[in-house]
């Protein structure tokens, strides 16, 4: 019975390893899960077993070094389905705010002793840059809902269900106080992809768009309104390089006012 | 018509007594958080008292108003509809059993609620509700659960916001129908008309006195003041055939440019009913949860069908609400799906104003 069971992979590449929590912080789904899935490998939870062949393979972080680009080849090759955890390795992460910066050898000198024991790619890029991915998780961090979802539905044989609309949708259904036209708050969650059941603004904060873009965003619509609301033009592109900076259109958007600031 | 009576501030508390001994749970508004939000009140200590709203395209600020006054703001962002339209709530529950598929209804649990302070922009808003909830060919169990029992306490809007053109729509300021009772407030107390038996049985227990002639002249005045400071106002209250004729306008590429996409005003519409289906399998693989959410037909999932996406831009979207709200809607319900609360205006982040586009897409 045991050998029937479909088997599971855990990677982590440039990350945090806070994505990985999704699943050692799940407690009681713990023990349905392993009568529904066996776990093949996951170093941070004990087991290694990288190359084993599986059905399904979640990957952390993002492709940054010369052996990231390497191993995840080799993922991708053990895996039937390849499925994205989190911002980095959806989306090249918060690393990813490397790219394209020209003084970057030098900052590697400022703050390692020994820079020359560093061996980065040039840019920070997410696992669909390099390899065919099936499912993409979004999320600085993903929640353990989302990730158990799209398991539960992978292992149930129906395709997970992936939220692209606006934080604000589910921000309403909430009924949080809406925190850009209350407070003229420079909310991130009219562009901002769903998944976090609008965690900031239920605490009165603006959305710091951890979830990437939404599916139409608009953001040179919510930038301008930014620019109403007073923000600088280095405000607002930190408001759009932050954690998926590296995604369009929140790349394009943030470095529009990103040049304004330089000039 | 019913003599109207007059109810003091100082009486409010016993129309609240009366209500719990009926065995009402009483909602209200409160001033919370910067904004006038709908729940569960008991004293009328805890209604807005000497708050007042400042809301414009995109804007919504609560400040100070006048003191001897609860209802002297125009609205929040909600008031009925999420009391009988629930943004999320699980239909049935599907699982394995013995002889196959087992299928679990899940009724809501309801209680008989009293609701203190709908504007007639709500009313209306109610009425379309009710329409389309409860008289088609299916009628929904749900909504129709919670209706049940409702006991609708009105209160005319004598300090209409800046983003109000109720005035235009023929909703209010003033409630016709759809109440138990109704409320125009001055600064000493309320005139109060009953709209119901049920209204009626419930004041006759208050012992209130008739309404003076000079009573109801300044209710009626702060009435047609109401009316006339509106400053926004839809051009007409049928624009059916002249917006049905204007599909390819190019103002629709114009407000794309500047719309979000993000939905909030379909989410603070009173009479928008759009929800989703869902359904959540469980990790185990023996049950799945069918649960409904409000949807918007500015979201992905809305214009989708097998395989195809029909509206995948922006001004597709917008296009699809607008025409809905003051055109098709006529079609489907006898009249605009717009109440001229102005919760669109107030509640969308980079203030798109559904008086000026419709204006804009006459020329």
């Amino acid at each position: 019975m045991k050998n029937t069971l479909p088997r599971l992979a855990v990677h982590k590449f440039s990350s945090c390893d806070g994505c990985q929590l999704a699943f050692l912080n799940a407690g009681e789904a713990l023990l349905t899960l392993s009568r529904r899935a066996e776990i093949i490998h996951f170093s941070e939870a004990g087991w290694e077993n990288p190359l084993a062949k599986v059905d399904i393979a979640f990957v952390e972080g993002s492709i940054s070094t010369p052996k990231d680009l390497e191993r995840i080849k080799a993922v991708r090759e053990s895996a039937n389905t390849l499925v994205t955890i989190g911002a980095c390795a959806t989306a090249g992460g918060l690393q990813a705010l490397r790219n394209g910066v020209k003084q970057f050898a030098d900052w590697v000198g400022d703050v390692y002793a020994s820079p020359e024991y560093i061996q980065s790619l040039p840019e920070s890029r997410p696992i669909s840059a390099h390899v065919k991915v099936d499912l993409e998780l979004w999320g600085c961090p993903v929640t353990g809902k989302q990730v158990l979802d799209a398991l539960g539905d992978l292992l149930n044989g129906i395709t997970p269900v992936n939220s692209s609309e606006p934080v604000c949708s589910e921000c309403k259904r909430s009924g949080h106080v809406c925190v850009l036209v209350s407070k003229k708050e420079p909310c991130m969650g009219p562009v901002t992809r769903t998944g976090c059941g609008a965690l900031c603004p239920a605490f009165g904060r603006a959305c710091y768009g951890c979830f990437g873009p939404a599916e139409q965003a608009n953001t040179a619509s919510l930038a301008k309104q930014f620019e109403h609301m007073g923000l600088s033009a280095k405000d607002i592109s930190r408001r759009f390089l932050f954690i998926t900076s590296a995604t369009q259109p929140f790349s394009d958007t943030g470095h529009g006012y990103l040049e304004q600031e330089d000039v | 018509m019913p003599i109207p009576h007059y109810l003091p501030h100082s009486s409010l508390q016993q129309l609240f007594e009366a209500l719990t001994e009926d065995g009402y749970a009483i909602v209200g508004p409160q001033a919370k958080e910067n904004r006038i939000d709908f729940g569960e009140i008991r004293n009328t200590a805890e209604l807005p008292w000497g708050i007042g709203l400042i809301q414009d395209a995109g804007a919504s600020q609560l400040v100070d108003g006048p003191k001897n006054r609860c209802f002297a703001w125009a609205n929040g962002p909600q008031a009925m509809k999420p009391l009988l339209f629930a943004p999320r709530e699980p239909l049935w529950q599907i699982r394995h059993g013995k002889n196959g598929y087992v299928v679990d209804a899940i009724n809501p649990e309801t209680r008989r609620l009293a609701v203190i302070g709908l504007r007639p922009c709500d009313l209306s808003a109610l009425r379309i509700q009710d329409q389309h909830f409860l008289e088609g060919q299916y009628p929904d169990s749900h909504y129709g659960a919670r209706r049940e029992g409702l006991l609708v306490i009105a209160v005319n809007c004598t300090h209409p916001a800046a983003t109000c053109f109720c005035a235009s729509t023929g909703d209010g300021p003033g409630a016709k129908e759809s109440f138990d009772i109704a409320l125009t407030e001055d600064d000493n107390g309320f005139v109060v008309e009953t709209g119901s038996p049920e209204g009626e049985q419930i004041l006759a227990r208050l012992a209130l006195k008739e309404a003076l002639s000079t009573q109801m002249e300044t209710a009626a005045d702060n009435l047609r003041n109401a009316a006339s400071s509106q400053r926004r106002s839809l051009v007409s209250d049928n624009l059916r055939d002249v917006l049905m004729s204007r599909l390819d306008h190019p103002h629709w590429d114009e407000v794309a440019e500047r719309c979000l996409a993000c939905g909030n005003c379909t989410a603070v519409c009173p009479t928008c009913f759009c929800h989703a289906e869902i359904e959540e399998a469980s990790l185990g693989g023996n049950h799945s949860l069918h649960s409904r959410e409000w949807d918007s037909c500015f979201g992905e999932r809305h214009g989708y069908i097998h395989g195809k996406q029909l509206r995948p831009e922006i001004k597709q979207r917008y296009r699809q609400w607008l025409t809905h709200k003051l055109a098709t809607w006529h079609d489907q319900f006898g009249r605009s799906g717009c109440v001229g609360c102005g919760r669109c205006i107030a509640c969308c982040p980079v203030g798109i104003d559904i008086t000026e586009e419709a204006a804009a897409l006459l020329k």
